[in-house]
Parts: structure tokens; C-alpha cells; sequence
């Protein structure tokens, strides 16, 4: 069977009898056993699958397509990173410390995309606590990118990103923190969201640093994604920092800017060239494309990896293997350097010199990103300093792999929207892509620009 | 800012509640201080004017209604009057 590609496609074979949506899962599952050596598993629901599977095929009966007006994404098969608390199945975030930890409840995001009718297949491996950009750091061994084994797929949604690219589900959720979705979807080659801060709720998501979280998805199509983000965003009443703001897509051609230091020495030069070649592509439809300059993008490694272990080293602060878990000694290594980092930073003596003094220069990047906005609507750069890496290849040297986050970072620390948009690959067959970045609430604005370039590239 | 020494680790390690083997102490040590040694570089930004950022929402005070559930709800100009509970 060929596997459908997006949801539209999914639901025309379901209504038109190709296939049931038993059968669905089936191949599905098939995929996910024959490509066990990806790893991009580290629970498979089979069982719960299948049951909704002939719920879904009974709905199925006797109906039209109506149907998928209530039930939007009826028949859609999805994994969910291991950091979504799915009610009755295992959690992990990827450590040994919640190695048999199975929730009581679902995240928001998770119930709701249950409740449009998704199949969850199972969940995805990533970093232990979404702590790396590889998916080395997990305690159940690193996924392998499908496009080269030998290769990362990214991090922290490693699972995520490989089992969309390698079509073991429709499509997966992830969060993006320091942009632990959009790098491992474009070392990947998928499309990957992350959305404003504050657009959907983090309720049932295990945090690793609050002001920074972002639950979003990847899937092979934009439009999937903006459906998927529809259906998981706005208020939920256990989320005080969502609102239900979206803003409406550009109703004239937007802006783009394409920021300096996206494009500097550090950056591969494939990676480079190719995110040209897609600026190209957009000034050939007409697009008005502005240099501009984001001038302290040189210091949001540092405000990152201040801000973000301090909030880990409070969030982590709940696993004392008392209520749930094991005890801390569980903690493999990239956890406890992360707890040290944090602890140090925010304690008598050094908070004023790290953690303060991080937080005033965020608000310089804050600033930077809306002086940007007043003269263009949205950005477009390179995802990652470079395309995917060896396996081992930075495992030695932690700060090697904290810088290859700077040109994801910034984006966290001021809230705002990025999707990741796959483009070409390289010489070696790994894949390249590009980023769209806006202000707050810009998400239907990325959409767009990132289907017109869909249309025009396939 | 000066690079961690052993005693530094030893300490965070403490209050952070993590055991470190005294052959991981020095592992620790030299990578927390690559990272120390590399975020040093914030102190060349002139933020004297500055106000920090704790979250980008601009939201505050975020509230939900409640809903009272109270077997005896005794009103008493807008508290709810309960028997007392400690003695002296």
C-alpha cells in the first residue's frame, strides 16, 4: 500500500474505500517494525491503535465525507514525542528516571487531538528531557535520520522528526525550546512548527524550561500543519499563559527580511547557498526581499544557556523518586550538567552576574526582533549552522553542540513563531531547508508564505 | 567570573541534590567551565537601562472563575463562614 501523504489524501482513500482505516494501522505498524533500526520509537501502541482504528472504521460506515467536519483529523495516524503525557500509556521523556511512569491524564494537546479523531500510534524518542539538538542524550539510544543512519536526525524531537520522514505516522508532535522542532525537522526534510509562545498550552507536556517551551508538530505538508495547530491551540483554562490571539495572514505580499548574522562565517556553505537559492525562488514570485540586521544574535547562546538550564534545574527539581520515578542518582549526565549549570547561575553570589544579567540582554533581543518587524513581516534564514551530523561526531564537547542552537534560540527567547520549510539536499543526500520566523501570532502569515513556495517547488 | 573549581561543583551538586562520583567531579568541573568561560561574553552588552525579561507573554495576573463546591456555604459579607478547626 502506498501511504498517504497529508490528511486530505488520508481521508479521500478512507471515503472512497482504498483502504480502512484497520488496514491503515496495519501498514503503518508494518513500516514501524521493518524500520526498527531508526529507534524513533520508545513505545508502540499498537493495542490502543487498533481500537480506535475499527472505532474510526464503524464512524466510517454508512457516512460521507461530513464526517471530517467534526472530526477533523478522523483516520490520521500520529506519534507523539515522549514528552506528552498520554493518559494510560508510558511517559519517559526519553530518561531512565520515568522508565515506568504511565499518566493518569492526557495533555491538552494530546486530548485534542484525540478528540479530532487522530490515531495515536505511539511515542517518540527524543533527548532525555528535550536537553540536546541530536537525539544522542536519550537514556533508550539515539534515532538514526532516515535519509542516512549514520547520521542525527536532530533534537530534541529526534523520533518525531524521523518517523514523519521515514512515514511511520501521518504526523508527530514535538516542542521546540531551543528549537528542538525545527532542526530536527530539516535535518529530517519535513516541515516542522513552532508556534508563538503562549498559542497552545503546555497542560500535560513534562517542562524543561517555561519561559522557553513551545508544544507544536511536523508533518510532509503545511497545510497539515496549520490544521494541526488549529485544532491543539488556544485556551484551556490550565495554561495561564495562552491566549486565544491569532492573527490573520498578510492580505498584501509580506516583506521579507533576511537577517545578517543568519548568513555568517560560522554557517555551512551549502546551508548557506541553498537558503539563497529558496530566497530566489520567493523574489521570483514577486516577494520584496530587505537585508536587515538582528545585532545581538552573537549573545543568544550565552542568554540561552543561562535562562534555559535555570528554569531546568527548578523544573527538575520534582523528580526526587518520592511521588513518582526513580531517584535522582537516575539522571544521566547531560541532566545533571544542565541541573549544575542552572543551580550555579541562579545562586547567592552569581545570579546577578548570569541569571539577571541574561535576562536584561533578552530583552535586547526582544528589542532586535521588533525593530526588525517594523520594516518586514517575516524572516527567512538557515535552520542550523550545518545539515546533519555523524553520529558522535560533537558527543564530547557539550558547548560544541549549545552553539549549533543560534540560529534557533533567538526565536524562543522572544516568543515568537518559526516554521521550518524543507528545500533540496545536499551533495551527500542529507537534507536542507529554511526558516520562516514572525512576530507573535504571525503563524497564518508563515503558513502561507511557506504553501506558496510549496506550490512553486514540489 | 572565574572558572569552577572542584569545591564549586561539589556545592552545586549539593544543592541541587545530585550525587557526583569524585571521578566525574573533574569531567564536570571542565565542562561547566567551557560553558562559564564561553556565556562570559554578556558582559559586553550595555544593559545599565535595561529591564530584564522573565517570560514574553506581557500577560500578569492571569485568572480563572473558581467555582465554590461547599457543603455549608455560609456567606458572611463575602467570606465563608467554617467551623473553627484549632483549638489552643
Amino acid at each position: 500500500m502506498n501511504l498517504p501523504l497529508s490528511i486530505k489524501e488520508t481521508q479521500k482513500g478512507l471515503i472512497q474505500k482504498k483502504y480502512s482505516t484497520v488496514e491503515l494501522v496495519d501498514e503503518y505498524l508494518k513500516n514501524v517494525e521493518k524500520n526498527k533500526d531508526l529507534n524513533a520509537f520508545i513505545t508502540v501502541s499498537d493495542d490502543l491503535a487498533y481500537k480506535k482504528a475499527k472505532q474510526t472504521d464503524s464512524l466510517l460506515k454508512d457516512s460521507n465525507d461530513s464526517l471530517f467536519k467534526s472530526y477533523p483529523l478522523l483516520g490520521c495516524v500520529v506519534a507523539h514525542k515522549d514528552l506528552f503525557l498520554t493518559k494510560g500509556v508510558r511517559t519517559t521523556a526519553g530518561s531512565k528516571v520515568l522508565n515506568s511512569y504511565v499518566p493518569d491524564y492526557s495533555a491538552i494537546a494530546v486530548e485534542r487531538l484525540e478528540k479530532a479523531g487522530a490515531i495515536m500510534i505511539g511515542k517518540t524518542n527524543c533527548d532525555a528531557w528535550a536537553h540536546g539538538a541530536s537525539g544522542e542524550n536519550s537514556d533508550f539510544g539515539p534515532t538514526k535520520n532516515p535519509s542516512n543512519k549514520n547520521y542525527v536526525p536532530g533534537g530534541s524531537s529526534s523520533g518525531s522528526a524521523a518517523a514523519v520522514s521515514a512515514k511511520l505516522c501521518l504526523f508527530s508532535t514535538g516542542t521546540d525550546t531551543g528549537g528542538s522542532i525545527r532542526q530536527p525537522a530539516s535535518f529530517c526534510g519535513v516541515y516542522g512548527i513552532k508556534p508563538t509562545y503562549g498559542a497552545v498550552s503546555r497542560y500535560g507536556v513534562i517542562a524543561m524550561a517555561s519561559s522557553l517551551d513551545c508544544v507544536g508538530a511536523m508533518a510532509n505538508k503545511t497545510d497539515d500543519l496549520q490544521v494541526i495547530i488549529n485544532i491543539m491551540k488556544d485556551e484551556d483554562n490550565y495554561d495561564s499563559t495562552v491566549t486565544n490571539k491569532t492573527s490573520k495572514a498578510k492580505t498584501k505580499k509580506p516583506i521579507l527580511g533576511v537577517p545578517n548574522e543568519y548568513f555568517s562565517e560560522g554557517i555551512d556553505k551549502e546551508v548557506k547557498d541553498n537558503a539563497q537559492k529558496a530566497i530566489e525562488v520567493y523574489k521570483k514570485l514577486g516577494y520584496e526581499v530587505k537585508n536587515v540586521s538582528l545585532p545581538h544574535t552573537k549573545y543568544a547562546i550565552s542568554v540561552y544557556y543561562i535562562i534555559q538550564p535555570a528554569e531546568v534545574s527548578s523544573n527538575l527539581g520534582r523528580y526526587d523518586g518520592v511521588r513518582y520515578g526513580k531517584d535522582r542518582n537516575t539522571f544521566s549526565s547531560e541532566a545533571k550538567r544542565r541541573i549544575m549549570l542552572g543551580t550555579y547561575v541562579l545562586s547567592a553570589g552569581y545570579y546577578d552576574a548570569f541569571y539577571l544579567k541574561a535576562m536584561k540582554v533578552r530583552s535586547k533581543i526582544i528589542t532586535d526582533f521588533d525593530n526588525v518587524f517594523k520594516h518586514v513581516d517575516t524572516l527567512i534564514a538557515p535552520v542550523s549552522p550545518t545539515p546533519a551530523f555523524k553520529l558522535g561526531e560533537k558527543l564530547n564537547n557539550p558547548l560544541k553542540m549549545y552553539l549549533a542552537d543560534i540560529l534557533t534560540a533567538p526565536a524562543n527567547l522572544a516568543g515568537i513563531p518559526g516554521l521550518a520549510v524543507p528545500y533540496n539536499s545536499t551533495k551527500d543526500k542529507l537534507p536542507l531547508g529554511f526558516q520562516l520566523l514572525g512576530p507573535r501570532f504571525s503563524e497564518n502569515t508563515l503558513f502561507e508564505l511557506a504553501k506558496e513556495f510549496e506550490k512553486h517547488h514540489d | 567570573m572565574a572558572k569552577l573549581n572542584i569545591k564549586d561543583v561539589e556545592h552545586v551538586a549539593k544543592l541541587a541534590k545530585l550525587s557526583i562520583s569524585s571521578k566525574e567531579v573533574s569531567l564536570y568541573q571542565t565542562q561547566l567551565s567551557s560553558v562559564i568561560d564561553y556565556v562570559k561574553n554578556l558582559s559586553e552588552v550595555d544593559t545599565s537601562n535595561t529591564t530584564p525579561t522573565s517570560q514574553t507573554t506581557g500577560l500578569t495576573d492571569v485568572c480563572r472563575n473558581d467555582e465554590v463546591i461547599c457543603a455549608n456555604e455560609i456567606k458572611k459579607e463575602g467570606y465563608f463562614e467554617i467551623d473553627k478547626l484549632i483549638d489552643k
